[in-house]
């Protein structure tokens, strides 16, 4: 089955990245959507059918963790994968996320290697 | 100055990776030094990152045109040759990664610190100047020709500082 992406990231040269580095990926792409941050990562899940989303952390108006928050206590969401991709590599940050719920984590800087083997198995 | 050789090898350690990682580019460290006066005017890209917490301070990447063209280009595989949007935000990015990874590596020394969304600034024959007491430690690079300067300036929460209000850095527009 196709999955339809979300990358949310304050930075246009990481949504860039990443959307290469997964259309290189051995992953069925429908299509990819981005967002800058977590309101505009809400907006894009109202409207479409969202199978997993790549999100920063670090970002203005609506964090990656509190994105994390709002999808998974929203039982229309709950069961989307998320993984967070981040600079914000400490240990409490970590743990705070895979808590909230998260699917994984990925340090920045990243290679395409690493984004493949952490999106392995959640489609 | 406090930790300084902690410092410094925390950047190194981050830029290399930062580069090989995301560039597929070789840095060379440089001796470090710390820069006690405000030194002449400059030009070029300055990344800043602000850093709170049980320390505070500010952390910058400063290089020329030419190089944050280099940089942008490896970063997102295609050619640029003058300053734009997509040069800065890769260099805004870069420095976001370079800084974010020493911030997590003196955690265990400073105690948790936080980070601000990264400033870049694209100029000619501009200053930057921390209001802060602290000095700042340079670790300069040299890759493919160019050099970079990554910079950090910190100080305890408990060290008087001046109380400015806005931005950390002040910015001198020489002309």
């Amino acid at each position: 089955m196709a999955l339809n992406l979300l990358i949310v990231d304050d930075s246009p040269a990481i949504r860039k990245i990443l959307q290469r580095v997964l259309q290189q990926a051995d992953v069925p792409i429908g299509g990819i959507f981005e967002a800058g941050d977590g309101v505009q990562a809400l907006k894009v899940l109202e409207m479409q059918h969202i199978s997993l989303i790549l999100t920063d952390v670090n970002m203005p108006n609506m964090d990656g963790l509190q994105l994390l928050g709002r999808v998974k206590a929203d039982a229309r969401w709950k069961d989307i994968p998320v993984v967070l991709i981040t600079t914000e590599g400490g240990q409490t940050k970590v743990m705070e996320a895979l808590h909230l719920g998260a699917a994984g984590y990925v340090r920045k800087p990243f290679s395409a290697d690493q984004i493949r083997d952490k999106l392995r198995g959640l489609y | 100055m406090e930790h300084q050789d902690q410092m410094v090898a925390a950047i190194r350690d981050s830029t290399a990776e930062v580069f090989a990682t995301m560039l597929g580019l070789e840095v060379t460290p440089q001796e470090s030094y710390v820069e006690v006066n405000q030194v002449g005017p400059s030009g070029g890209v300055v990344a800043l990152i602000g850093l709170a917490g049980a320390w505070i301070g500010t952390g910058a990447l400063h290089c020329n045109a030419e190089c944050a063209c280099l940089i942008a280009s490896a970063m997102m595989q295609q050619t640029y040759e003058v300053i734009g949007d997509e040069v800065l935000d890769a260099i805004s990015e870069l420095t976001n990664m370079i800084i974010g990874n020493v911030k997590t590596s003196l955690e265990d020394a400073l105690g948790v610190l936080g980070l601000s969304i990264p400033t870049v600034i694209y100029g000619r024959n501009f200053m930057t100047r921390s209001v802060q007491k602290a000095d700042w430690i340079v670790a300069p690079f040299r890759c493919n020709g160019f050099t970079i300067q990554i910079k950090m300036c910190v100080a305890r929460v408990d060290e008087p500082q001046p109380v400015r209000h806005g931005f950390s850095q002040s910015l001198l527009l020489n002309g």
